[in-house]
C-alpha cells in the first residue's frame, strides 16, 4: 500500500475517531514537532490547515530557512511542498539549496519552487496554492515588510488553509512581528551546536539546532526552547545535555588547536542547554 | 499545390503617401553612396521620375519635390503588421518583402462569400487605411505575383494561368533587369513570348532558375510559400458584426470558443498544451496571448482558467481601443491524451491537481519562474542542482535520484547557497592554508568559534571554465551560533603565487550558509 493511501487512511480514522469521541469535527489536526515540551505547549502539536510565522533577523535568515524546513517536513509527510520566495531574498540569503535539503532529511523530489518577482505576485501565488489540496505545505518566504501583507492578506491565507487543509507557513526575514491571524508565530536565533561525539568524532558541530521562541500561541502559552533537527528520524527533539566538551578535538587535526584558543577566550554566549524559559 | 489553391499578392507600392496633396514627393535612400529614388506617388511619376533615378537629377526636373528618408525597418514593420492583420482572412500568410504578402486562402473564400468578396474586402479595407493595394488572386503563388505587378484585381481561374500572364510584359515576372533586359533584346516583350520559345533554350540562355520561376508563372508547378507562423492544430474563431470591448463578453466569448475548441479535440482524442488567444482589433492591432500547459488540457473550465490568470496578470492590459471585431482561440501544439482510470489511489488526484496549480501559477507569472530541480553529476557545488520548468519536467523531478543522505551525520551542504559566492575579508590565519580566526562578511565581523575542513574541491579542468582555482572549504562556526560555508580560492604557495614565484594573498569567500 503506498504512503499517500496509508496517510489517507490514517487521516479518515482519526476523523472518524474525533466524530465518535467529541463530534467536534472542526478541532484542527495537529502533526507533533517531536520536542516534547514544545508539543505539550501546543496541544499536541502544530496544527495543520492553518498559517504559522516564523521571523528571522536578515543575518539569521538560514537558521530560520531550516527550522521552517523541519516544520515543514512534519506537515507536508512526504506530500508535495510548494516554496514561495521573492527575489530579493534570494540575492540577499542565497537560494534554497536542494542538497542541503536533502540532508535535512527532506525530499527535493516533493518540492516545487515558485521564484515570484516580488511580495505581491508571492504572496498572491501563495494564496493560490494554498487553495490546492494535494499539497502538504505551503512556504511563502518573504523578506521585509510589503505593504499588501495585511491583516487583510493573512486572513485570507489562513481562510485558504482551513478550506483546504494545507498547512502555510510564513518565513518572515527582517521584519518585526505585526498583527496577523497566525496560529502559532516563532521566532528563531542561531544556537550552537554540539558535535555528536559517537557518530562522526570529526565533525565541528552536529545537527542543526535552533533557538525558536514561540511569542504568539492561539491555544494555549507561549515559551522558548532550544531544539535540535534530527536529520534522520525527521522531526525535532531536545538537544543531547551530556554532550562532550566542545574544545576535545582529536590530536590527528594539527591545524585546528589555534581555532580551540579562539574559543577558549571566547565561550558562546547561548550556552543555556535543555532549559525551559518562559517569555 | 492542388488546384483549388489560391494565393494572394497585396503590394504596398509607396511609403510617400503621407503626402496627400498633389505636391509630387519621393522616398529616398543612399545606393553606392548617392541618393536615389526608393519609392515615389504617382505624381511624381507623372514628372517622369523613375525608382533608381539619382535624387539630384529628380531635383534638376522637378524642383518642388517633397523628399523623405526611406525607413526599411519601419517599412517591415508595417508590412509585419498588415501580415498580422490578414491573419483574419487565413492562417497561412507569408511575407514576401519589400512589400508583398502571400495568403494561402485554399478552403477559406467560402467564409467570406467567394473568392471575388473576398479580394474586395481585403483591398477595401487596406486603401481605407491609406495603402495602395495591387492584389490577384491564382492558384499558384508566383502566378499571382505576377499579376499584381500589371494587374489589380484580378481572378485567374484553375488552368488559365497560361493566358492570364501571357499579354504582361516580361518585368512582370520580376526576374532582375539583367535578365529582364536580355529577354527584351532577344525581342521577346511579353510573357506569352517567352513561354513560346522552348523551355530548353530559355534555360540554356538564362538559367534554370528563372526558367523554374516561368513554369510556376504559367502554373506548370508551384513553388511552396514559407507561412511566418505555423499553422495551429485546431482553430476556433467568433467574429462580431458590432465590435466588442467589455471585459464580460471577451471573457464569455473566450469560453464559448475554448467549448468548440475542447469538443473538436475531443474528437480526436487530443488534449492542447499550447493555446492562443489571438484579439483582432478593428484598427488592424492584433494581440496574441500564449498560455503553455504542463498536461494536456481537454476541459473548457481549465482553458477559461488559465486565460483569466494570464489576462489579469498582463504587464500591458488588453486594449481593446474601438474594440475587437474578431477573438479567434487556437490550440497551437496539442497531444493526444491517454485516458487514465481513476481509481481510490490519490497519488494519480494529487498528481494532477499539483499539475494544474503549476498551470495555473505559470500562467500568471510565467514558466521559467516556477521550477523543479534535478540533480546533476557533479561535485561543483553551485552547479550540482539544476532547476528546469516545472511544467515540463515535473515527472522527471519525481523520478531523479539524489543522493541519499548519510545516517547520523550533520549536513555537510549549505542549505542556502549563494549564486554568486560573496567576497569576505580575513585579516590572517595561523597557518598559511589553514581556517581564518575570524572574519569580515557584509559589513560585520565573525569570530570563528568551531571550524571543520578544509574539504578540497577542484575545478573541472575538462571545462572551458575549468581553469579556476581549486577551493578549500571549511565548515565554521561564529560566536553566536551562525553556520557559514567558506572558501579560500586557490592552493596556498602553488596556484597562489606571485609572478616573482612568492606565495600570494588569497581570495576568501562565503558560498553558503547552514541551518
Amino acid at each position: 500500500m503506498t504512503g499517500a493511501r496509508m496517510n489517507t487512511l490514517a487521516a479518515l480514522r482519526g476523523d472518524i475517531e474525533r466524530i465518535e469521541t467529541h463530534g467536534d469535527l472542526h478541532a484542527p489536526r495537529r502533526v507533533s514537532l517531536g520536542h516534547a515540551e514544545a508539543d505539550a505547549m501546543l496541544r499536541g502539536g502544530l496544527a495543520v490547515a492553518a498559517v504559522h510565522e516564523v521571523f528571522a533577523e536578515g543575518h539569521q535568515s538560514a537558521v530560520a530557512t531550516g527550522f521552517i524546513a523541519g516544520l515543514a517536513g512534519r506537515v507536508a509527510l512526504r506530500r508535495p511542498l510548494v516554496w514561495v520566495r521573492q527575489d530579493f531574498s534570494e540575492m540577499e540569503s542565497g537560494a534554497l539549496s536542494m542538497s542541503g535539503l536533502s540532508e535535512l532529511g527532506l525530499d527535493p523530489r516533493c518540492l516545487v519552487t515558485v521564484r515570484a518577482a516580488d511580495g505581491e505576485s508571492a504572496l498572491r501565488t501563495a494564496a493560490d496554492a494554498l487553495a490546492c489540496d494535494a499539497l502538504g505545505a505551503v512556504v511563502l518566504e518573504i523578506w521585509g515588510e510589503p505593504r499588501q501583507l495585511d491583516l487583510v492578506a493573512s486572513r485570507k491565507l489562513t481562510l485558504a488553509a482551513q478550506a483546504s487543509g494545507v498547512t502555510g507557513l510564513l518565513l518572515r526575514i527582517a521584519a518585526t512581528p505585526s498583527p496577523s491571524t497566525a496560529e502559532t508565530r516563532w521566532i528563531v536565533r542561531a544556537a550552537h551546536s554540539t558535535p555528536a561525539a559517537q557518530s562522526a568524532p570529526w565533525s565541528a558541530w552536529g545537527a542543526p539546532v535552533f533557538d525558536a521562541e514561540l511569542v504568539r500561541n492561539r491555544h494555549g502559552p507561549v515559551g522558548r526552547w532550544i531544539m535540535e533537527w534530527n536529520c534522520d528520524e525527521c522531526l525535532f527533539r531536545q538537544p543531547a545535555t551530556n554532550s562532550q566538551p566542545v574544545a576535545a578535538a582529536p590530536a590527528h587535526r594539527p591545524h585546528q588547536a589555534p581555532v580551540h584558543s579562539v574559543f577558549k577566550r571566547k565561550p558562546a554566549p547561548h550556552a543555556m542547554r535543555g532549559g525551559t524559559r518562559f517569555a | 499545390m492542388g488546384p483549388g489553391s489560391r494565393e494572394e499578392n497585396v503590394s504596398k507600392k509607396t511609403n510617400a503617401n503621407a503626402a496627400l496633396d498633389d505636391t509630387p514627393s519621393v522616398v529616398v535612400a543612399k545606393e553606392n553612396n548617392a541618393l536615389q529614388i526608393y519609392s515615389l506617388d504617382d505624381a511624381a511619376a507623372h514628372f517622369g521620375l523613375d525608382i533608381g533615378l539619382p535624387l539630384a537629377n529628380a531635383r534638376a526636373i522637378c524642383p518642388h519635390l517633397k523628399v523623405f528618408d526611406a525607413n526599411e525597418a519601419a517599412d517591415a514593420k508595417t508590412l509585419g503588421d498588415i501580415a498580422d492583420w490578414c491573419d483574419r482572412f487565413t492562417p497561412l500568410v507569408a511575407l514576401d518583402p519589400p512589400h508583398g504578402l502571400f495568403l494561402d486562402i485554399t478552403g477559406c473564400a467560402h467564409l467570406f462569400g467567394g473568392e471575388a468578396k473576398l479580394l474586395k474586402l481585403l483591398c477595401d479595407v487596406l486603401t481605407a487605411q491609406g495603402f495602395a493595394v495591387s492584389a490577384a488572386i491564382a492558384s499558384t503563388s508566383v502566378c499571382a505575383r505576377t499579376m499584381t505587378r500589371h494587374v489589380h484585381g484580378r481572378i485567374v481561374p484553375d488552368g488559365e494561368e497560361a493566358d492570364a500572364v501571357g499579354p504582361l510584359p516580361v518585368s512582370a515576372l520580376g526576374a532582375g533587369s539583367t535578365i529582364t533586359n536580355g529577354l527584351r533584346r532577344a525581342g521577346l516583350k511579353t510573357i506569352g513570348d517567352v513561354a513560346s520559345r522552348a523551355r530548353h533554350e530559355i534555360t540554356a540562355r538564362f538559367g534554370a532558375r528563372f526558367s523554374t520561376r516561368l513554369e510556376h508563372a504559367l502554373g506548370q508547378g508551384d513553388a511552396p510559400i514559407s507561412p511566418r507562423k505555423p499553422l495551429p492544430d485546431y482553430i476556433v474563431e467568433q467574429r462580431f458584426a458590432e465590435p466588442v470591448s467589455t471585459e464580460s463578453v471577451i471573457s464569455a466569448t473566450l469560453s464559448r470558443l475554448a467549448e468548440t475548441l475542447v469538443a473538436a479535440m475531443e474528437k480526436q482524442g487530443k488534449g492542447a498544451r499550447r493555446l492562443e488567444a489571438s484579439f483582432f482589433r478593428t484598427d488592424g492591432a492584433v494581440r496574441t496571448i500564449m498560455v503553455d500547459t504542463g498536461r494536456p488540457v481537454t476541459k473548457r473550465e481549465v482553458i477559461d482558467r488559465l486565460f483569466r490568470e494570464r489576462l489579469d496578470a498582463l504587464n500591458d492590459p488588453l486594449d481593446p481601443g474601438f474594440g475587437f471585431d474578431l477573438i479567434r482561440l487556437s490550440a497551437s501544439r496539442t497531444e493526444i491524451v491517454v485516458q487514465q482510470q481513476r481509481d481510490l489511489d490519490a497519488n494519480v488526484h494529487d498528481n494532477d491537481e499539483l499539475a494544474a496549480l503549476i498551470d495555473r501559477i505559470a500562467a500568471r507569472i510565467g514558466g521559467k519562474r516556477v521550477v523543479v530541480h534535478l540533480p546533476q553529476d557533479t561535485h561543483i557545488p553551485e552547479r550540482a542542482v539544476q532547476a528546469v520548468s516545472a511544467q515540463h519536467h515535473l515527472a522527471a523531478a519525481a523520478q531523479a535520484a539524489w543522493p541519499a543522505p548519510v545516517e547520523e551525520e550533520p549536513p555537510l551542504r549549505p542549505l542556502r547557497l549563494f549564486e554568486k559566492p560573496e567576497p569576505i575579508k580575513v585579516p590572517f590565519a595561523t597557518v598559511p592554508d589553514g581556517p581564518p580566526h575570524h572574519f569580515t562578511w557584509r559589513r560585520a565581523i565573525h569570530a570563528v568559534v568551531r571550524v571543520e575542513g578544509p574539504e578540497r574541491i577542484a575545478m573541472e579542468w575538462w571545462r572551458q571554465n575549468g581553469q579556476a582555482l581549486t577551493r578549500d572549504y571549511f565548515r565554521v562556526e561564529d560566536e553566536a551560533g551562525l553556520r557559514f560555508w567558506i572558501y579560500r580560492d586557490g592552493l596556498y604557495g602553488s596556484e597562489l603565487v606571485t609572478e616573482e614565484g612568492e606565495p600570494a594573498p588569497s581570495n576568501w569567500f562565503v558560498h553558503g550558509l547552514f541551518a
